[in-house]
């Protein structure tokens, strides 16, 4: 009965090995950005482009190992559609600020 | 006899596989849902980097910003996230009470992260940087007021999951929505190191 139930809610809800890397990268990811900030380390363009690095970083390691998204079949469109998604933003964000930034230059 | 039990564990095997697909199809749908409010935060990120310096003469994200306390509410996110996880893993031995202590855990975390949140809120107003004092600020207060909001809503969701757990039981559609819903948690840490990093650290540079 008990596996049935498993089975019936299916899709991939992970394990605790998977859980236990994603919390700890996560740690990792949030405190060396933090660390760098409070510090001041490095030079300014290095501690935006580590801040940036890291925050992609964490997203990846947190849609792979909460949200268990990856290359397989059964979550094909799961990936497609982020995808598609990440393309949509890039256009937004990179948009206004190109525009928004071009805009203070002219005037 | 046999050709009963044979027609019966087919039937088992049917419906399993139906309620089986309805499952993965309801979590691809929610997936859908959770892109189209990815774009809304983008379209409130994008507002928030356009405005971030115009600050009108009113105070800059480096006088407000306490960095150390909002690493606590980051902790207290990424730490709730986890429980979830942990609780979604006890769901496959299917016994209600661990579960039920899972959400419980979750939701008091989330509840530790929104009244941080609404106490840095109500500083910042009193100190007179409400979200009408400069275009940053309502830029600030537009963006992170809404990622609040939706973690609210997740504590809501959670309430009602507790709720249907004790009167419903484990059934199938109370598993999937428990799905579902760890997927809207988990979504919700991921937009917050968005926040965290575009918001905050930048903010403090």
């Amino acid at each position: 009965m008990n596996q049935t139930h498993h089975d019936a809610a299916g899709v991939n809800t992970g394990s605790i090995k998977s859980y236990a890397i994603g919390f700890t990268l996560s740690v990792l990811l949030t405190a060396i950005p933090f660390a760098l900030v409070m510090t001041g380390a490095l030079p300014h363009s290095g501690t935006i482009f580590c801040i940036f690095a890291a925050a992609i970083a964490q997203i990846i390691v947190q849609l792979h190992y909460f949200l268990h998204l990856d290359t397989s079949s059964a979550m094909y469109w799961n990936l497609m559609s982020i995808l598609f998604t990440f393309f949509i933003i890039f256009l937004f964000v990179g948009g206004s600020i190109w525009i928004m930034h071009s805009l203070h230059y002219r005037m | 006899m046999m050709a009963t039990e044979a027609t019966l564990q087919n039937d088992t095997l049917q419906t399993h596989g139906e309620v089986h697909d309805t499952a993965s199809i309801a979590a691809l749908g929610f997936w859908i849902y959770l892109m189209s409010d990815l774009i809304i935060f983008s379209g409130l990120f994008a507002t928030y980097v356009v405005l971030s310096h115009n600050y009108a003469g009113g105070p800059t994200g480096k006088e407000l910003f306490d960095l150390p306390f909002v690493l606590g509410e980051t902790a207290l996110l990424l730490l709730s996230s986890a429980t979830f996880g942990l609780t979604m893993l006890t769901m496959r031995k299917g016994e209600i009470r661990p579960i039920l202590l899972g959400l419980v855990v979750t939701f008091l975390l989330g509840l530790g992260f929104v009244s941080m949140e609404i106490h840095e809120f109500n500083l910042f107003i009193h100190e007179g940087a409400g979200p009408q004092r400069s275009g940053f600020l309502s830029a600030f207060f537009a963006l992170v007021g809404t990622h609040g909001a939706h973690v609210a809503c997740g504590m809501l969701w959670m309430v009602v999951m507790l709720v249907q757990l004790v009167t419903k039981g484990l059934t199938a559609p109370v598993q999937s929505r428990l799905l579902r819903l760890g997927m809207f948690w988990h979504f919700l840490d991921i937009v917050w190191i968005g926040l965290f990093t575009v918001v905050y650290l930048m903010g403090v540079l």
